[in-house]
């Protein structure tokens, strides 16, 4: 049996390309007192800190000493640092949840947080690959995403209109969430397809941005949470999968993990039909066209149906399951806040707090992470604690 | 196959150009060094500790630290070591010394050079100057060394 866990305070920083304002402490302290501030918790409330970035990116090893200590209130207090690319986020929010759930704690802080323009993204991406058999070839963000839009697109007939849709639903969604990154109410199809191609078949406005910026979640077990919030957002599941050693060994489209990921959270979650059962979902998409493609591996729909499913406008703000109210990826990319930013997402849409972004009477909401490994981290939360 | 296979080893090299954003607080203490050869540190508004190296939060009390505190020039050895071999990044010629040192008025010890090679004459609760470089860069090496007084 394990204890009910919640979201109960929420902070993040106003995410842009750079902060060169803020060092990387004073950055991530901005999203924690606002978490801190948000459930009126002291420091001294906190029983643990889980905190997560890439170390490669800004060339930093052991930032939980940087971070969760000056940024964190981790003094004399259990400190754990998670890393694991860019699901790192959900990773974190995953580690939050079993320190509850497991009863070990009662509440705990969890922080993502990246500061990307500090070094190069890229260049920590490709140490994640075989140094033999893929660095010197497809290694990286953009090569292996290329090709996967590539041969999804060759599979499906999915168009480059259809993925310069998705940038177009999701920026113009960021332009109702003041924490998002690329906020552009006006953007048009026509926008992001003159847009240079940068690997194809990828476009500049097919691909996500890089933000720094930092995410900060508080958790509660059922007792605690109440005492805090009347609205806490509950986990209902928690579930990860892992696929591949070499990227040639996964299909690369249909992305398998999010399939597994997914089925086995909606059997815990007690949902059976995606589109009806959930409200809204929060994925992470770093390309126009990799949100078609998770939402088919999501089962929001058949395969080969992801541009089918946004042409019907059901993944809008006014569809039927509306996907990335905070403009997503495509938006926002602080590699090791993204996940949790979307957990963050989905707790604010359970607790109504979405303002102008806000989907109506959101009891269900899935919040997706998905890393350079092709694993994928799924997470379902909702209204009432799960019974 | 009867040759014996070479044991390969691939060779990898990253260089990635880190840009580290100072912060404010960075930037204030780097100003001052530099412009005015004066040393600030920053007190906690809770256990009123001074702090330098300055930073904004107080990790004991978790408090925003916005006082700022001159602190003069002079400070005390709390531990040092002695530099005798030659790299191409060494702030100084060898032999000298890399020392903590607690700065009159300061809580917390701060890392710099001292120069004076001779472990003979250099001992915990020896007395420091800081000596400032002429042509400031906006580096902490902008305070050049500290000197034994």
């Amino acid at each position: 049996m394990t204890n009910k866990t919640a979201v109960v305070g929420i902070g993040q920083t106003k995410f842009r390309s750079k902060r060169r304002d803020v060092n990387i402490p004073e950055m991530i302290y901005e999203a924690v007192k606002m978490a801190l501030d948000d459930a009126q918790l002291e420091p001294k409330d906190i029983d643990a800190i889980i905190i997560g970035n890439m170390d490669h990116f800004e060339g930093i090893n052991f930032s939980e000493l940087w971070t969760g200590i000056d940024a964190a209130p981790g003094y004399l207090k259990p400190v754990v640092k998670v890393a694991t690319g860019g699901t790192t986020g959900s990773s974190l929010a995953i580690c939050g949840y079993h320190n509850i759930a497991s009863g070990i704690y009662d509440k705990v802080l969890v922080v993502g947080w990246e500061k990307l323009n500090e070094g190069g993204a890229t260049t920590g991406i490709i140490t994640a690959f075989d140094p033999v058999w893929e660095r010197p070839s497809l290694a990286g963000a953009l090569g292996p995403l290329a090709l996967m839009a590539g041969m999804y697109s060759a599979k499906y007939g999915i168009t480059s209109e259809q993925a310069a849709k998705v940038t177009v639903k999701n920026r113009s969604n960021a332009a109702n969430n003041p924490y998002a990154h690329l906020q552009m109410p006006d953007i048009t199809i026509d926008y992001v397809m003159s847009s240079q191609v940068i690997s194809y078949p990828l476009r500049l406005h097919d691909c996500c941005p890089q933000s720094e910026g930092a995410c900060a979640l508080i958790y509660a077990n059922e007792k605690e949470a109440k005492k805090i919030t009347d609205t806490p957002a509950w986990f209902h599941a928690v579930e990860t999968a892992h696929y591949y050693t070499f990227g040639t060994d996964d299909k690369m489209y249909d992305l398998p993990t999010a399939t597994i990921a997914s089925k086995k959270a909606y059997k815990r979650a007690g949902i059976k039909n995606p589109i009806k059962d959930l409200d809204v979902a929060e994925i992470y998409e770093p390309t126009s066209w990799s949100e078609l493609s998770w939402t088919e591996a999501l089962g929001f729909c058949k395969p080969g149906e992801g541009g089918k499913l946004l042409d019907e406008g059901i993944t809008q703000m006014s569809g039927e399951l509306p996907v990335n109210p905070s403009g997503g990826v495509l938006s926002t990319n602080p590699i090791g806040a993204t996940a949790l930013v979307r957990v963050a997402e989905a707790a604010i849409q359970i607790m109504d707090r979405g303002g102008k972004r806000q989907v109506p009477d959101v009891e269900k909401a899935l919040a997706m992470g998905f890393g350079g490994s092709l694993w994928t981290e799924v997470m379902i939360l909702g209204n009432e604690p799960l019974r | 196959m009867t040759d014996e296979i070479e044991k390969k080893v691939y060779r990898g090299r990253i260089k990635v150009p880190y840009k580290h954003t100072a912060g404010a607080y960075v930037e204030k203490f780097i100003t001052e060094i530099g412009k005015n050869n004066k040393i600030f540190g920053v007190k906690c508004p809770k256990c009123g500790e001074i702090s330098v190296p300055p930073k904004m939060i107080c990790f004991k009390c978790f408090e925003k630290m916005e006082e700022w505190v001159e602190l003069g020039n002079q400070g005390t050895i709390t531990g040092f070591t002695v530099v005798t071999h030659s790299t191409p990044v060494m702030p100084l010629e060898p032999p000298f010394a890399y020392a903590r040192i607690k700065l009159d008025g300061a809580d917390t010890d701060f890392v710099h050079i001292i120069n004076e090679g001779d472990p003979a004459k250099l001992e915990i609760g020896a007395k420091v100057e800081a000596v400032f470089k002429e042509k400031p860069r906006k580096r902490i090496l902008d305070i050049e060394y500290f000197k034994l007084i």
